[in-house]
């Protein structure tokens, strides 16, 4: 254990080193750091002292170790636009991204499981084949025009829920949540229905094809033979066996509700990461891109190992590394 | 022998073609059939939007503010010139979305063109050639594939365009969506197209061209390539909605194809603002032949897959 455990955190250093290869070259090349900070009235020494002061005039390897070694003290540079600090921008918008996405995880796997769980035990049902066809809808749907919808039938015609926003939010020092007020629980709902539906639809599929999958096999007839009810053959056994690679895929797709929030942010005016992000691809704040693309790769990274850990913890069949027993 | 059986047995390609698993397979799913037909009406009035729309929305002189927002003509105040209403400049909705299917289908078409070759190049030279530069190919693959490829999609644009600075937006958003779409979609052909070389590699009739003295990249592209590209082929039509699916995002969130001649995704972005003033029709529309086309190539893609390898079944 203790040696997987190692040799994935080499791994993910590796991984994080290369992405901040990639922010850093984004930084240093895409358009010159210093024309970006200064206005046009600069004299030249003005620029050439700050082009000292900001170490661009080091060797590149040593630029690089800068780069990396402030990065993980959690100084990000400073936006070219806004003219703050990244770190303390993004630190801002953190928690409506985290609860966003949480939110939208939770609602994909509370909705999505059931649902798999009915559709593989009552195949020929009707409800089961809507189930399917909605789903099958919800893959090929973009989220955007999803989120445009549920605006549109839910806040334009029905007036029932908000548009757009976090509603009020309550500060518990440095985190802000929307889960104390009504305005930011209902805030919450369209947007994280938008983010979650790609998610549960997968999760679902998931299920159902793993509870097919697991129904066949000579255990379970084992169980009916012993005269189980249904209920514990299904809930017991069944769906218990299914969990591994729904917990693979949960934790992947963790990474991508936090990505895709991008989308759902702006379809809402979500005041989170995402948003953010994108108002710097369209002003070209390389700072801010570069910052994001570190944070998401971080947080993915350690999603996946601890995704990989669970594994081990869930399933005691799956051996480690490559020792063939 | 009936003149069926010799036809058989001389293969002519329509018979082959009708006695294949694959036309038995899709005859027999009526979903795919359907699926094929308004796949092949959008692309065909994609293209032959010029003929058949009953507007240019794209000159200029033709249009008038003043009959900017006009309903669709089954509303009060329709117009029987603009069968789906008009937008916020005038144009009329059901031309501007045959135009904007067409460069919708262009940069898809042509980003998924771009993520195939890079993709098949670099599988091929990774498996073949093996060694340090599969492990390098391999591990950007591996760290690419972590993140969605809408986030380097993004990513990739903003840096681009950033790069490109000065040049006029229009004239390269095209190019600068297809090289951002594109590169965000190539690992997956590398990885299917690398693990199908590493086994043609070694079948006997690899080394015996290797053996009388062919130039690698010959061997590589008229020997292997022919037998490595099934699997492509899959992946390409399920990458195509994909692709359409992630221009459309990328116009919406406005790093796309710019609103003087707009795709779809640029069009529901246009239409986003007037949702609240009541002018639904502007959004719904295009979101409506947006998704009727993603989900037709999807069931076309699903359906190829299926009946290409039944062993996914």
């Amino acid at each position: 254990m203790l040696g997987f455990i190692i040799r994935r955190l080499i791994q993910s250093v590796v991984v994080m080193l290369v992405v901040s290869l990639i922010a850093f070259v984004m930084f240093r090349f895409i358009g010159d750091p210093v024309d970006q900070m200064v206005g046009l009235e600069t004299t030249l020494e003005e620029r050439a002292q700050l082009r000292e002061q900001l170490g661009l005039n080091d060797p590149l390897p040593v630029q690089f170790w800068n780069f990396v070694s402030k990065a993980a003290q959690g100084d990000l540079g400073i936006s070219y636009q806004f003219k703050q600090p990244v770190s303390q921008m993004i630190g801002e918008r953190l928690p409506a991204t985290l609860e966003l996405s949480f939110v939208s995880a939770v609602f994909a796997l509370v909705a999505g499981i059931p649902m798999g769980v009915f559709t593989a035990l009552r195949r020929e049902s009707i409800l089961s084949k809507i189930f399917l066809t909605v789903s099958l809808i919800g893959i090929s749907l973009p989220t955007f025009l999803i989120g445009i919808l549920l605006i549109f039938v839910f806040a334009v015609n029905l007036q029932w829920l908000p548009s757009f926003g976090r509603g009020e939010v309550v500060d518990l020092g440095w985190w802000s949540t929307g889960f104390l007020t009504v305005s930011g629980l209902k805030a919450l709902i369209l947007p994280s229905i938008t983010l979650g539906l790609f998610q549960m639809t997968l999760i679902m599929r998931l299920v159902r094809s793993e509870m097919l999958e697991v129904l066949r096999t000579d255990f379970i007839k084992f169980a009916r033979a012993r005269g189980l009810k249904d209920r514990a053959v299904h809930f017991g056994h069944a769906l218990k066996n299914t969990l591994v690679p729904v917990i693979t895929i949960t934790g992947l797709q963790l990474g991508s509700i936090i990505a895709f929030a991008i989308i759902t942010e702006t379809v809402f005016q979500w005041p989170g990461m995402g948003l953010l992000f994108l108002q710097a691809v369209q002003n070209v704040d390389i700072p801010i891109m570069s910052a994001y693309l570190l944070m998401i790769a971080f947080l993915f990274v350690v999603i996946n190992l601890i995704v990989d850990m669970l594994y081990v913890v869930v399933d005691p069949r799956i051996r480690l590394g490559g020792n063939k027993a | 022998m009936s003149t069926e059986a010799q036809e058989l047995k001389n293969g002519g390609f329509w018979s082959r073609a009708r006695d294949s698993d694959i036309w038995f397979s899709f005859r027999k799913s009526k979903v795919t059939i359907v699926a094929a037909i308004v796949t092949a009406l959008i692309f065909l009035s994609a293209l032959f939007a010029p003929l058949i729309a009953p507007h240019n929305p794209f000159d200029l002189a033709t249009l008038s503010l003043l009959d900017s927002l006009t309903p669709p003509v089954w509303e009060e105040g329709g117009d029987p010139r603009f069968l789906l209403g008009t937008d916020d400049q005038g144009r009329d909705i059901l031309s501007t979305i045959l135009y904007g299917s067409r460069i919708s289908l262009a940069v898809g078409i042509a980003s998924v063109l771009f993520a195939a070759i890079l993709g098949i190049s670099l599988g091929l030279l990774a498996g073949y050639v093996g060694g340090r530069t599969d492990s390098i190919i391999m591990r950007i693959a591996d760290v690419q594939l972590t993140f969605p490829a809408i986030l380097i999609a993004l990513l990739i644009d903003g840096s681009v365009r950033s790069v490109l600075g000065g040049i006029d937006r229009e004239q390269s958003a095209f190019y600068v969506l297809v090289v951002s779409i594109g590169l965000s979609f190539w690992v997956q052909y590398a990885r299917t197209v690398r693990s199908s070389t590493l086994v043609e590699k070694n079948k006997e009739y690899v080394q015996a061209a290797r053996l009388i003295g062919l130039h690698p990249i010959k061997i590589m592209a008229r020997h292997v390539l022919p037998n490595v590209m099934g699997p492509v082929l899959v992946i390409a039509t399920i990458n195509l909605a994909l692709a359409i699916i992630t221009e459309a995002t990328l116009s919406f969130l406005g790093v796309g194809i710019p609103p003087t001649q707009p795709s779809l995704g640029t069009m529901i972005r246009i239409g986003n603002d007037f949702l609240f003033s009541g002018e639904w029709w502007i959004t719904m529309f295009p979101g409506i032949a947006l998704a009727v086309l993603v989900l037709a190539v999807n069931l076309l893609g699903d359906w190829l897959r299926d009946a290409l390898n039944p062993r996914l079944r």
